[in-house]
């Protein structure tokens, strides 16, 4: 008798997750495009050291590809607009996990990290064993949780800058004025980065993933020794 | 299980996915075409002040919120004196001629009946209201139903008030900042000496009924070219200076000699220097930058 292969439907994302989900990816784009617009008036930041500089943000082909430069009043106006639906909906995003009890596959745990690098090292093909089949991996945990993170850490130093006298004393936990917004721009830096991984992944995890954040199902296959139908 | 049931079973299961797939698609189509409807109905309004009205309205709810949780007991922040550095001459809009220092005086509006009998000077009527003729504010008639007592104030006379010093972030709607020290009267002294009219026509208490005060001051430059508008409450913040001298000079005229404003509550735009008019006034005052698509309140 040889194996049997079953298919079978499973519950993966909840609805919640994936509306939040999907209602972040564009409206994070627009706070990404509109800070933009905002960052080029004083568009101070690059990588280098001393005297030597490996990239400014950004060079002037970026603004002029995009439409981005001499619009501070254009972005300002978006970005001031754009942050409630961002802070709403990540905040309901943390309720919904919290109270669902959905933060359980989210939240990092103890393994999380040795677990993480195990799926580094199979990312790399480095390390041959199959990957943990769970909702979400250590290496997934982490990185979903440090995003929730970066984005409490995005409306707090937006806010510094923002208010920075009504919210002084947060602004000077952050380091100053100068500073928060020096953080408000890596954060987002950090953003993009996540984002290339995320489709990566994405694009690597195959067809069945990514229905399942659409769709909220994935098909599983279930692998059993064949059930001995007739008894010797 | 046979190998056909089997079959059965995972064709049946495929057949099911595809249903719901093609159902949770079309919503996610739906909401795609609702969110870049949303999108392009919000891009195309008309304009109001140089950005789209929905736009306008939303810095106008965050304008309110930032207004309810104001507090002029918090303060900006203070540095070292020695961290004060000289700001960039950013704009020089409403400054394009020197001005005469000797003839300078301050034209103040919209103030109480009964202030300062011994100050007052009445302005000539000819030269008052060159400044105004550039202020958007087309009928002025409820202000001056309740004040009528204009007054010109020389530079001495601020001064006469108590001096106030301090070292500030002076922060550029750009994204840039420095450090600065300054000198001059609180406005709030000033208010305290050349009362705004109410609304209710009561006398003005400006330390401790501040509410029953116009509710906003415009300033505008000798030659109306640049102006500004304040709500009541950032104007009378402890940290509002009428300011006569910038790092330990006297203002030079970039940096808007002999009177500018610094409001460490508000953008750099509010800063307004070389200060023509003072107008205290209960409808919202133009605003330069704010008529070309800026947040009007741009409050900290």
């Amino acid at each position: 008798m040889q194996e049997e292969t079953i298919k079978r439907i499973e519950k993966k994302h909840p609805l919640a997750i994936r509306w939040f989900h999907w209602i972040n990816f564009p409206v994070l784009m627009l706070m990404i495009w509109s800070g933009l617009l905002i960052y080029w008036a004083n568009d101070v930041y690059r990588i280098g050291l001393g005297g030597v500089t490996l990239f400014k943000f950004f060079p002037a082909w970026f603004y002029n590809t995009f439409n981005l430069a001499q619009r501070l009043a254009d972005g300002m106006a978006w970005h001031f607009f754009l942050m409630w639906l961002f802070a709403i909906n990540g905040l309901l995003y943390v309720l919904y996990t919290a109270f669902s009890g959905e933060c359980r596959y989210l939240l990092p745990n103890r393994h999380s990290l040795r677990e993480a690098w195990q799926v580094v090292l199979h990312d790399l093909h480095l390390r041959k064993e199959p990957l943990p089949r769970r909702k979400f991996n250590g290496a997934q945990q982490i990185a979903y949780t440090s995003i929730i993170l970066m984005g409490v850490g995005s409306l707090l130093t937006g806010l510094a800058i923002y208010k920075p006298v009504q919210f002084a004393w947060l602004t000077s936990l952050l380091g100053g004025y100068e500073w928060a917004r020096f953080e408000h721009f890596w954060l987002t830096i950090g953003y993009v980065l996540f984002f290339l991984v995320h489709v990566a992944q994405v694009i690597k995890a195959g067809w069945n993933n990514f229905r399942a954040m659409v769709t909220g199902y994935e098909i599983t296959t279930i692998e059993e020794t064949p059930v001995q139908e007739t008894k010797p | 299980m046979t190998q056909e049931q089997q079959e059965l079973i995972n064709q049946d299961v495929e057949q099911q996915m595809r249903r719901r797939t093609r159902r949770s698609f079309l919503w996610g189509a739906a909401a795609a075409a609702a969110g870049v409807g949303g999108w392009r109905w919000l891009s195309t309004r008309r304009e109001d002040d140089g950005i789209q009205w929905p736009l306008r309205r939303a810095l106008e709810i965050d304008e309110q919120l930032a207004r309810d949780y104001f507090k002029g007991a918090r303060l900006a922040p203070t540095f070292p004196r020695e961290q004060a550095r000289e700001p960039r001459v950013n704009g020089d809009i409403g400054l394009e001629e020197e001005p005469d220092l000797k003839a300078w005086k301050l034209h103040v509006l919209g103030l109480a009946e009964a202030t300062n009998e011994e100050d007052k000077t009445k302005p000539e009527s000819s030269s008052a209201n060159a400044d105004e003729e550039t202020d958007e504010e087309t009928d002025e008639e409820a202000d001056e139903a309740v004040a009528t007592s204009d007054l010109l104030l020389t530079l001495d006379q601020l001064k006469a008030l108590p001096r106030i010093e301090m070292v500030t972030q002076l922060k550029c709607i750009e994204g840039w900042s420095v450090i600065v020290q300054w000198a001059g009267a609180r406005f709030a002294d000033f208010a305290n000496v050349y009362r705004p009219a109410t609304r209710n026509g009561e006398a003005p208490d400006v330390q401790r009924k501040p509410e029953d005060l116009l509710r906003y001051v415009s300033l505008t430059t000798a030659d109306g070219g640049y102006y500004v508008g304040l709500d009541m409450a950032s104007a009378l913040h402890p940290q509002t200076l009428l300011c006569y001298e910038m790092n330990s000079q006297p203002l030079t005229a970039e940096h808007g000699a002999p009177l500018r404003l610094v409001i460490p509550v508000k953008y750099g735009i509010k800063n307004i220097k070389g200060i023509g008019t003072i107008r205290f006034t209960d409808r919202r005052p133009a605003d330069y930058w704010a008529e070309r698509g800026y947040d009007w309140y741009a409050g900290h």
